[in-house]
Parts: C-alpha cells; structure tokens; sequence
C-alpha cells in the first residue's frame, strides 16, 4: 500500500468537546475503509482511536490526534498539553477512572479506556507528565491479519 | 431473529429510520449497556444496542463497532444532536419504555445469545 509512513489523519482535539468528540475516530475510520484496510483491523482502530480521542475530551486541556500508514503497520499518536495523568499503572487498572460523576453520567469514566486500547493494540507506548501532558503511540499491524 | 420482531417485542417506538429497510435484519446478538467503554469493550461485530443513555456518544460508539440500531430504555428520547448525527450516520433508533434488564431478558428469552466474549 505505502511503502514509507504516510500521515493520513491529523485532527485538533479540543477540550470538553463533546459535540465533536469522536469525528477524528470517524474521519479515519472512514479513511482505512477506503484504503481497503480489512474491517476488523479497521474496527480495532476505531476502537483505540476513539477512546484515545474521548480521553483527551475529557481529560486535558485540548490535544491533536495524528495516523500514519505503511504497508506493514498503522500508528496512531495522541498528543495532549497537559495536565498529565497521575498515575500510569493505575490507568491501565480495569475500572479504575479519575472521571468525575458528570462524566459518567455521559457514559464514560468506565475505568476501561486505556484498557481497551492496550488489549486492542500490538503496541503501546504512554509518556505523561504534568509539564508536557501525555503522549501515546500506538501500533496496529496490518500484516498477516483476516 | 428479525428486528421486526424486536421492535414488537419491546413495543418500540421508532424515532429515527431512513425506511424499513432493516425489519429483515438479522439480530443475532446484542448489548445492554449505559457505559461506553463496556460497549467498546467487546468489539465483536454487533448489531443492537439496548441504552438508557442519549447522548450523541452513544452514536458515535455505535459508529465505532458498527452498530447499526439502538433502542432506548425506560421510555427515554434522544437529544436532537443526537438524532442529526443518527441519521448523518444512518443508525436507526427506537425507544421502550420497558427498562434495560426486562428488555434485554425479553431479547434473551426468545434467543438473542450472550456476547461471545472473544476480543480480536
């Protein structure tokens, strides 16, 4: 498909957006169905990218979402600018979630989104900081799946 | 079963659908739930979702694991966002007023099966 790494999504994410929240996921849904990335693989994306994307929304102060390609892999990168997440082995607990009760009164705040994205994923790499905000990078293959 | 069927079963009101296109449409299983993140949980392909949440990232996480129709619980009516961004996404929604443990046991008693919960 791409030999080198091509970006083809690079979204703002904007903070407590709730309207929006989720149009990234759906532009690049949209995008790998069109590039005849199979439906499964494309449905996993959707998955991490959305929770990633709805993590932002509702936890930063505003962030971008980016997704590359190449023939072998996907990679998605969430950037946010802060305030960072306390404690990082904590967020991969199931159920653990710092969201507030209006929050979950929406629907998130299950305590499963970072967990979702890691058991979807085949690879994850998380930094966060309160300085620099958090940043994720995640790898989807795209070799020898369906 | 069919989800003409359904929407007899739970005596659904239908609030968004393009046409009728889909009372053929084979349920084959389907997920209760009012927190997303359990609906993204198990991301096997799905055809139904039973909520009693109404806003417009419920649709939007139906989108996501390629849910075509939700039905909300307990009698409850969507947000007009939420109804625009149903119908941009073409996902059909219905109401109940019967709550979320009696609709999905109803679903259950006439042979919608439990969730596979293998993950990809």
């Amino acid at each position: 498909m791409f030999l080198q790494k091509q970006q083809i999504l690079n979204k703002e994410i904007e903070s407590f957006d709730f309207q929006s929240g989720g149009e990234a996921s759906s532009n690049l849904k949209n995008i790998l169905n069109k590039l005849g990335v199979p439906s499964q693989i494309v449905r996993k994306t959707a998955i991490i990218t959305y929770e990633l994307e709805m993590n932002v929304v509702i936890h930063s102060l505003g962030g971008e979402i980016t997704a590359l390609i190449s023939e072998d892999e996907l990679e998605i990168r969430v950037d946010d600018s802060g305030p960072g997440i306390k404690d990082l082995d904590k967020a991969f607990t199931v159920g653990y979630s710092t969201a507030s009760n209006e929050i979950r009164e929406m629907g998130f705040g299950a305590g499963m989104g970072l967990v979702n994205v890691k058991r979807y994923a085949d690879q994850i790499d998380v930094k966060s900081s309160k300085e620099n905000g958090t940043h994720v990078k995640v790898i989807i293959s795209l070799a020898n799946k369906e | 079963m069919k989800l003409k069927a359904v929407k007899s079963l739970l005596e659904t009101e239908t609030i968004f659908e393009a046409s009728d296109e889909r009372d053929n449409l084979e349920v084959k299983n389907a997920c209760g739930a009012d927190l997303m993140s359990d609906v993204l949980a198990l991301s096997n392909e799905k055809t139904l979702l039973l909520t009693g949440l109404t806003n417009p990232q419920v649709v939007r996480t139906c989108e996501m694991v390629g849910i075509t129709v939700i039905i909300f619980v307990r009698g409850k009516k969507p947000q007009v966002e939420t109804i625009a961004l149903a119908n941009q996404l073409n996902i059909f929604l219905y109401s109940t007023v019967k709550p979320l443990f009696e609709a999905c046991g109803l679903m259950y008693k006439n042979g919608i099966g439990p969730e596979e919960m293998n993950y990809i």
